[in-house]
C-alpha cells in the first residue's frame, strides 16, 4: 500500500512572521494522498487550503513537520517536474498564442520541436480547444482560458495535478460544464488531483476524499470519503447519497467555524 | 454632419490650429508694432493706413515674431529651393542633426537597456547605480554639453561622436526607467508558474521578463528619441562648425535672423515628430505580432 502513496504529510506547520506577530497559516496538518485520488481541500478563506497546496508545490516552505512527495522533498519533486499547477487565474502569457502557452513548460523543459507540436495537439484535444491553437488568450472566454491553462499544466504529463480554485472566477453554468469535463479528464488520464475550492457541490461532485479545513490556525477538521462511481454525471447531485455527503461537509464547515463567532 | 465631424479628429484639429494661427498673426502685429512705427517715422511717413501698418508688421526682415507665412516661405526656400549640398539648405543641416541623433539614440537605448537589466538582476546595483542614473538627469545638459565636447576633443574624438554622446546622455534615462519597470512588471502568478517548472533565471528572463517589458520599452523609446534630438541640437550650439539645426539656431541668433531661427525650430520639431511617429509604427507592428488587440 505504501508504494501507492503520492503525498505524505505529517504534523505540518507553517507560520508566517508578520509585523502584527506570527500568523499560523497551517497547524499540525496530517494527510495522505493515494495514487489516483481526487482530493478536495475545502474551507473558508484563511483556513490555509491554498497555503497547503503551495507547500506541496514547493512555492511555500513549511516551518515544522514533514512532507514527502513520492518519497522526495517538495523541492526535489519540483525539480523532477512531478506536478502541474493550475492557478486561480489562467495566468496565460498574453503575448503567446494558446498553442505557444501550452508549449511553454515544454520549451523550458527542453522538449524537441516535434515533441512539443505533438503534445500541444494532444493537450488542445484533451480540453476541447482544437482549432484555437493560434488564437491569443484575449480572444477566448474565461472558461476556455482556464481549460487552456489545464492543458498547459498537463502538457508535460506530470503525475500530480494541483488546482487552486481553478473555476472560482467563472459563472455557475460554465463551472458545472468544466466540472464534468475535469471529471472525464481525470478518468481518462488517471492523474492524482489535489483541488482547492470553497464550493461544497463542486467538492462533493469531483472528489474521492474531501478535506474540510478550519481557520485560525489553519488545520484539518475532518476528512470525508466520497466514492461515487467514476462515470458519474451532474445528475447525481439530486440523489440522497450526494446530499448526505454535502450535508456532512456543511456540518464540518460549521463546526470548524463555531469557535470563532 | 457637423456633430459627426466633432466626434472625429479632423474638425477639432482644424479648429485648434486655426485659432493658434490667428493668435500668432495678432501677436505679430503686437510685437512688431513698435518697430513698424519706428520704420514709418524714419521714412517720415505719417499718413499710413491701418492695413499698411498691419502688412508692415507681417513683412519685416528681422521681426521680433515672424508671421507664419514668413516662416513657411523661408522653409520652402531652404528646404526645396536650395540644393541639399549647400550650407544654406535645411536638408543639409537636418541630415547632420538626424545622423547624430540616431547614432546617439542607438547608443542611449542599448546603454539604457543594459543598465535596466543590471539593475533588475543585481540587487546591490539597484541601490548603488539607480541614484546615479537619476542624478545624471538633474545636471542641466546645456552646462554639461560644452564640457563633454571639450574633454572629447582632448582625446581627439571629434565629429559625430561627441554630439551623439550628448544625445545618448539624454535618451538612456527614459529607456532605463521604463525598461526596469517593464522587467519587473510580471505578476506573482506569472512568476510562480515559472517556478513550478523549475525554470532558470535565464529562461525567466527571456520567456517572461523580456516579452513583458516590450510595451514599456516602446513607450520609453518614444520619449528617448525625442530627447536624443534635443541633446544633439544642444550639442550643436557648442560644436557648430559641422552645421545642424543647433548651428543654424546659433547663427540666426548672432545675426538677429529670427525667421531663420523659427524655421530651424520648425524643421527640428518636424524631425522629432517624424522620429516619434516611426517608433510608434514600429511599436504597433511589434505589439500586434505579440497579440495586442
Amino acid at each position: 500500500m505504501a508504494s501507492s502513496r503520492v503525498i505524505d504529510i505529517a504534523d505540518l506547520s507553517l507560520t508566517f512572521e508578520t509585523n502584527d506577530g506570527p500568523v499560523h497559516a497551517l497547524s499540525k496538518v496530517s494527510l495522505g494522498v493515494e495514487k489516483g485520488d481526487f482530493i478536495s481541500l475545502i474551507g473558508p478563506s484563511g483556513c490555509g487550503k491554498t497555503t497547503l497546496l503551495r507547500v506541496i508545490a514547493d512555492l511555500e516552505h513549511p516551518t515544522g513537520g514533514s512532507i514527502s512527495i513520492h518519497g522526495m522533498t517538495p523541492e526535489e519533486a519540483r525539480l523532477k517536474r512531478t506536478y502541474g499547477y493550475v492557478f486561480q487565474a489562467p495566468a496565460l502569457y498574453p503575448w503567446r498564442t494558446i498553442g505557444k502557452n501550452i508549449s511553454l513548460p515544454l520549451e523550458i523543459m527542453g522538449y524537441s520541436k516535434d515533441e512539443r507540436a505533438g503534445r500541444v495537439r494532444k493537450g488542445l484535444d484533451l480540453v476541447n480547444l482544437t482549432g484555437f491553437e493560434n488564437k491569443f488568450p484575449w480572444q477566448l472566454s474565461g472558461g476556455m482560458q482556464q481549460r487552456a491553462s489545464i492543458a498547459r499544466a498537463l502538457s508535460f504529463d506530470p503525475e500530480l495535478l494541483l488546482m487552486d480554485e481553478p473555476f472560482g472566477a467563472l459563472d455557475e453554468i460554465v463551472r458545472d460544464k468544466l466540472n464534468e469535463q475535469l471529471l472525464r479528464l481525470w478518468e481518462k488520464t488517471q492523474k492524482t488531483v489535489v483541488f482547492v475550492t470553497h464550493s461544497i457541490p463542486e467538492a462533493v461532485f469531483l472528489s474521492t476524499k474531501i478535506v474540510v479545513m478550519s481557520p485560525r490556525p489553519g488545520k484539518i477538521h475532518d476528512i470525508i470519503g466520497c466514492n461515487f462511481p467514476r462515470d458519474r454525471t451532474l445528475d447525481i447531485r439530486e440523489t440522497p447519497e450526494f446530499l448526505d455527503v454535502a450535508n456532512r461537509v456543511r456540518q464540518g464547515l460549521r463546526e470548524g467555524h463555531s469557535y470563532v463567532d | 454632419m457637423l456633430t459627426s465631424l466633432w466626434s472625429g479628429k479632423t474638425l477639432p484639429v482644424i479648429v485648434v490650429s486655426t485659432i493658434l494661427v490667428v493668435f500668432w498673426y495678432v501677436g505679430s502685429i503686437y510685437l512688431n508694432g513698435d518697430m513698424q512705427r519706428d520704420a514709418f517715422a524714419n521714412a517720415n511717413k505719417t499718413d499710413y493706413t491701418l492695413s499698411e501698418f498691419i502688412k508692415g508688421t507681417w513683412t519685416q526682415e528681422r521681426p521680433k515674431l515672424p508671421a507664419p507665412d514668413q516662416i513657411l516661405s523661408e522653409l520652402y526656400k531652404t528646404v526645396i529651393d536650395t540644393a541639399p549640398t549647400s550650407k544654406r539648405s535645411l536638408v543639409f543641416h537636418g541630415y547632420v542633426t538626424l545622423s547624430a541623433t540616431l547614432f546617439g539614440f542607438l547608443i542611449g537605448s542599448v546603454l539604457g537597456m543594459i543598465l535596466a537589466i543590471l539593475v533588475v538582476h543585481v540587487k546591490s546595483l539597484d541601490k548603488s547605480l539607480m541614484p546615479w542614473v537619476v542624478a545624471s538627469q538633474t545636471i542641466p545638459i546645456i552646462a554639461l554639453a560644452p564640457m563633454i565636447i571639450v574633454i572629447m576633443n582632448q582625446f581627439d574624438i571629434t565629429g559625430l561622436v561627441p554630439k551623439s554622446i550628448i544625445a545618448a546622455y539624454l535618451s538612456f534615462f527614459p529607456v532605463t526607467v521604463g525598461m526596469v519597470k517593464g522587467l519587473r512588471s510580471p505578476d506573482p502568478l506569472q512568476l510562480d508558474l515559472m517556478r513550478s517548472y523549475w525554470a532558470s533565471r535565464v529562461q525567466i528572463f527571456f520567456k517572461l521578463r523580456i516579452p513583458a517589458s516590450v510595451p514599456f520599452l516602446f513607450a520609453s523609446l518614444k520619449v528617448g528619441v525625442a530627447a536624443s534630438l534635443v541633446g544633439t541640437v544642444v550639442a550643436e550650439l557648442t560644436k557648430s562648425e559641422d552645421g545642424g539645426f543647433g548651428a543654424r539656431l546659433l547663427a540666426g541668433s548672432y545675426y538677429g535672423q529670427t525667421i531663420q531661427i523659427w524655421s530651424a525650430l520648425f524643421a527640428a520639431s518636424a524631425c522629432a515628430w517624424a522620429l516619434v511617429t516611426l517608433v510608434g509604427i514600429l511599436d504597433r507592428l511589434v505589439t500586434k505580432a505579440m497579440g495586442a488587440r
